[in-house]
């Protein structure tokens, strides 16, 4: 056997490149143990370690290799890491290589070089575009198919454990935004920078410069990194500038906000303690220079996605940056120059470049004389037709082209090669462009679409914008920079415009695909091929938008980077249509993959949404409360008691000892979470008039109300009782669940409708805290608690309202009764709510106080038919409900005019009733459905609904409910059925008045 | 995101507003007299335009005020804003 370090990154030049030699880094590939270099992308590592078969593709399984070298790789797509931090389909070409780094491919069963899968390859002609659509449209048993069919398409798999990592959120603010660090984006921060603008530069990798760290151009005579080190020193230097690295703009919104994704960790086995994995950037920007490059595209021919075949640029840029050599025997083939800059720069660096093959005609003397000189052949006005190999490429085939390119000559030659470099042109990033709102155009000069109209304070710059050459990128970007900060008033600056060294371009021609037999790849992600795109224009498909969808062209993880171009010229060229005129799919965000979890943040589990604790919250916790969600707040539902477990039949005994201990002699019930308005300023009873049904002008300094409140329609919106505290000051109180929306309604209506009123409001829920104690010896346990030991019917009569002092604690205690017990309800500043409540419960201790909660607070309402949310359900009128007494006639209020509308007035509306079951056990469901005869034939006639029930009246012993029924108070004494058909449950109940517990009202008096 | 500048706060993220709705409606100033036609009208009909539009959003966790914004509902280009009171379409058309 061979030793494993000889047979190891045997595709590693022995000198160059950016990666540091000194620093191994041990990684596994599909379980293998492998070395590389700090400064490796995974993909880098893999090619020097000669791993050429990284991936199956997504529907005909067919072997795939790197084809990238950066965020528009189409093919290497690995699952990440192991267990609950795996990720699925990211891109080898983007992953920095760390030490322990674990990586496997995707979509091959049970190996790479075997994949079971593969016979789809050779069944190709029935996965067509619209296969699915075709086969399984009208064939039953979807279902049992989808299962298989997803496993056999489709990228890579994750699993459901917890995500072990955290992530982050950062608002930034800038005058101008540069989005991408090469030389476009530097020489903009240049001159923004010395502006004294606020600059902030990001970068998606980890290395500023761009294209310049792996290019061999020069500037100022110097190679381009020394221009990069002295720009960077200089921005460096800059307090106004800040530069985010590992940062990748992944959307650009309204109002000139950018979203991107800063990857913190992800180029660590885990993250640093206290550290997250990613953060996500909000960025609020004045201007936005998009200097984001530009990507190169493949050519369309036959078998042109074999292993082994890769993009020009990428091929330098592996030799260049990462000293590994993509190939031994490499072939160029290009329409633009770009293949020539490839073919050079390799043949320098000492490897076999056999030929450049140019679909083009003619070409640059520099080019000639270089490719001489290196001997390297050079074949114009040809193609490659066709490519052999299997996990690997062997070779490839050469023929001639027609002058129009809609031709190959019948002779082809075969050339050896396990490398074939190719250019097809390059693209301009316009996504983030479009993102914000720009339509591309089409620019055959460089046969790519470039940005058109601003449609923002977006300013695209350099290869973005079309501008390939280095000398254009650093002029657009060093004049962008300059102009954006003059006019956001900052001061002008001097600046010279760096000199660069670059032969004149030959222009592109615009090569869209090569004739020949066998599938031509247009989307190598999608195995889309252009026979695909050609079988959609023929079944009428004739939109790029259409052909998106119906083909999967540009839908993959890739969104089309390195594919859409090709694609829509197809389109264009099957239609006998200009391409701009046929035009280009929208771009939408994110340019990049983004895991969720930065877009959580640290809003997730019980960060998801505040929660709410009244101030009284740990005594409840103490004495045995089982909490219920009320909105956000968290309310005592009712209280356990030593030994007892949370069953239902638990509950159910609490419940009843509360109600009947309040009823019998005391309990207090934490109504902290009620909405309290403070309402100030000499208009404060008109204002109180104008939105409640009922008349305030007359209430006295000291007394309380009940009040009803209309939405502008006549619906019942709101309920409670507000009391007059002084001549220009009230305090009201809303239902827990609208406190927000009563006091938004309450500014609306003083801020637009009447601003000439003098009324001030404010929220007050959080500065008070409430306890509500009711029972016959309420009187007693208050009397005990406070300073002031007078609470007669005199000196605090029923809706009376005093100030008053508890241990020296002012407070306000209200005479009011929801239980329809004698009761006061007791309101302290919040900090005091914990003490004054523990002295309330030890003074009552000899009187048997008890605490209540939710539960027996509901069912004590409804025993004394207090309507509540289940009634005030935002479809009822304040006659439905039975509170027409609370409808002043002799003045105008919100919601008054409506009030008399036809459907209103309808005698048919369901009306308020009590109900009980007629066996007096059957606990009725709200929300079950009142009919007259559960038998009737379908669609039954509804008589109305049940609203509220409790299914215990520990007063009355048996269920009891409120209900709304056609004809109302009328029906008393019939029975109807309750019927809930999801739960198949069906009682007969009996119609009483909806006041079930001293009608007349005399137990307020204690 | 939408960035909405308030007349008290400055510039501000939308999700520190609550979308209230259509700023054109205004409540019958006699409502007494006001017609069952006037009524209807304010109360359920509101325009869907595509373009400008005069609408309230409340600064809910800033001052709370109502802010008058005049949107373009195509591209959410916040054009103008300003106090209830204020006319924005007509002083953005006159300074057009």
């Amino acid at each position: 056997m061979f030793s494993k370090k000889n047979k190891q990154q045997t595709r590693r030049l022995s000198s160059g490149g950016l990666i540091n030699r000194s620093k191994p880094i041990g990684f596994k590939f599909d379980g293998k143990p492998l070395m590389g270099y700090d400064g490796d992308t995974l993909a880098s590592a893999l090619l020097a370690n000669n791993i050429k078969l990284v991936g199956r593709s997504f529907k005909y399984h067919r072997p795939r290799g790197i084809y990238t070298a950066g965020t528009e790789e189409p093919n290497a797509l690995m699952a990440l890491r192991t267990n609950a931090r795996i990720e699925p389909n990211t891109r080898a070409t983007n992953i920095e290589l760390f030490d322990g780094l674990e990586a496997k491919s995707q979509n091959r069963w049970p190996n790479l070089f075997f994949d079971f899968m593969q016979i789809n390859n050779l069944a190709g002609p029935l996965f067509t575009a619209g296969f699915y659509y075709k086969t399984f449209m009208g064939i039953p048993g979807w279902h049992f198919y989808e299962h298989f069919i997803r496993k056999a398409a489709g990228m890579g798999s994750t699993n459901l454990a917890r995500d072990p990592d955290t992530y982050d959120k950062k608002n930034a603010f800038c005058d101008i935004l540069i989005i991408g660090g090469g030389p476009t984006g530097l020489s903009a921060a240049l001159t923004a920078g010395r502006s004294g603008a606020r600059v902030l530069l990001i970068d998606s990798s980890k290395l500023l410069g761009g294209q310049l760290i792996w290019e061999l151009d020069q500037i100022d005579g110097r190679p381009a990194f020394q221009w990069i080190e002295s720009a960077l020193e200089e921005l460096k230097e800059m307090k106004n500038v800040t530069i985010a690295q590992r940062t990748t703009a992944f959307g650009y919104y309204d109002s000139n906000v950018v979203n991107a994704i800063e990857s913190v960790s992800d180029h660590l086995p885990t993250p640093d303690p206290h550290s997250v994995r990613q953060r996500l950037w909000q960025i609020r920007a004045q201007k936005v220079i998009i200097a984001t490059g530009a990507t190169e595209r493949p050519l369309v021919f036959s078998n042109n996605d074999r292993p082994g075949i890769m993009l020009a640029s990428a091929a330098r840029r592996y030799v260049n940056q990462f000293a590994v050599k993509p190939g031994n025997r490499v072939v160029i083939f290009a329409n633009n120059d770009d293949g020539y800059k490839t073919a050079v720069n390799l043949a320098e660096k000492d490897i076999d470049v056999r030929a450049v093959v140019d679909s083009r005609t003619h070409v640059n003397q520099f080019w000639k004389t270089k490719l001489d000189k290196l001997g390297v052949e050079l074949i114009l006005g040809s193609a490659v037709i066709n490519t052999h190999g299997h996990f690997g490429l062997t070779g490839i085939d050469i023929a001639s082209l027609s002058s129009d390119q809609k031709s190959i000559g019948s002779q082809s030659s075969f050339m050896s090669a396990d490398l074939l470099a190719i250019s097809g042109g390059w693209s301009p990033n316009v996504h983030l462009y479009c993102h914000a709102g720009g339509r591309p155009q089409y620019e055959a000069s460089i046969a790519a679409f470039i940005p058109g109209v601003r449609s923002q304070s977006e300013y695209p710059a350099g290869a973005s914008n079309g501008a390939f050459s280095l000398i254009d990128c650093v002029t657009e970007g060093t004049n962008c920079g300059s102009q954006l900060a003059t006019e956001l008033g900052f001061s002008k600056t001097i600046f010279s415009i760096p000199k660069t060294d670059e032969p004149t371009v030959t222009p592109i021609k615009a090569l869209w695909r090569i004739p020949g037999k066998g599938k031509k790849f247009v989307d190598i992600q999608d195995d889309v091929t252009e026979s695909d795109i050609k079988l959609a224009h023929q079944e009428g498909y004739i939109s790029v938008e259409h052909l998106k969808r119906y083909t999967t062209l540009g839908m993959g993880t890739d969104q089309g980077k390195t594919s859409n171009m090709n694609g829509h010229a197809i389109m264009a060229e099957e239609r006998g249509e200009a391409i701009e005129t046929v035009g280009t799919t929208m771009f939408r965000p994110p340019y990049i993959p983004i895991a969720m979890g930065p877009l959580a943040g640290r809003d997730i589990g019980q960060s998801y949404s505040a929660k709410r604790k009244s101030a009284i919250h740990n005594w409840h916790h103490e004495n045995g409360a089982i909490f219920v969600d009320a909105g956000q707040w968290l309310r005592p539902q009712y209280y356990l008691r030593n030994g007892e477990t949370n069953t239902t039949e638990n509950m159910d005994v609490a419940i009843t000892r509360e109600v009947q201990g309040t009823r019998g002699n005391v309990g207090m019930v934490d109504v902290s979470t009620l909405g309290k308005i403070d309402i100030q300023g000499a208009d404060s009873g008109e204002f109180l008039n104008r939105i409640y049904t009922n008349g305030w002008t007359k209430l006295a300094i000291g007394k309380a109300r009940y009040g009803l409140m209309l939405r502008e329609d006549g619906i019942v919106f709101d309920d409670g009782t507000t009391s007059r505290l002084s001549e220009h000051h009230y305090f009201m109180t809303t239902t827990t669940s609208n406190a927000a929306s009563v006091l938004s309604h309450m500014e609306y209506c003083l801020q637009i409708h009447w601003p000439d009123l003098d009324v001030k409001i404010s929220s007050v829920t959080e500065q008070w805290a409430a306890m509500a104690i009711a029972g016959p010896k309420s009187r007693d346990v208050l009397e005990k608690s406070i300073d002031e030991k007078n609470l007669s019917n005199e000196a605090l009569p029923f809706m009376g309202v005093k100030q008053i002092s508890i241990d020296g604690i002012p407070a306000l205690i209200f005479r009011i009764s929801f239980s329809g017990e004698l009761a006061y309800e007791v309101n302290v500043p919040a900090d005091y709510g914990e003490y004054v409540w523990r002295r309330i419960m030890k003074k009552g201790k000899t009187d048997n106080i008890i605490p209540y909660g939710t539960e027996a607070m509901a069912i004590m309402r409804i025993e004394k038919g207090h309507v509540a949310g289940g009634e005030l359900d935002g479809r009822t009128t304040p006659d439905d409900l039975g509170l027409n007494k609370l409808i002043s006639s002799k003045k105008e209020f919100i919601g008054r005019r409506l009030l008399n509308r036809e459907g209103f007035i309808d005698p048919n509306r369901p009306k308020l009733v009590g109900l009980i079951p007629i066996d007096g056990k059957s606990r009725i469901r709200t929300g079950s459905i009142l009919v007259k005869d559960p038998n009737a034939s379908l669609p039954m006639p509804k008589l109305g609904h049940v609203s509220s029930g409790a299914y215990l009246s520990p007063t009355l012993k048996h269920p009891i409910s409120l209900g709304l029924i056609k004809g109302g108070t009328d029906r008393i004494g019939e029975t109807v059925w309750a019927t809930s058909p999801l739960h198949g449950e069906t009682n007969e109940v009996k119609i009483v008045d909806p006041v079930f517990y001293d009608k007349q009202g005399e137990r307020l008096n204690g | 995101m939408i960035r909405i500048k308030c007349p008290y706060c400055g510039l501000r993220d939308h999700s520190e507003f609550n979308y209230i709705g259509d700023a054109t409606k205004l409540r019958p100033v006699n409502p007494e007299v006001a017609n069952d036609d006037e009524w209807f009208d304010y109360i359920y009909v509101r325009d869907n335009p595509r373009g400008v539009h005069q609408e309230y959003w409340q600064h809910i966790t800033g001052c709370r005020s109502y802010v008058k914004v005049l949107r373009n509902t195509v591209t959410h280009e916040v054009l103008k804003t300003g106090l209830p009171s204020d006319d924005l379409l007509f002083s953005y058309e006159a300074e057009k």
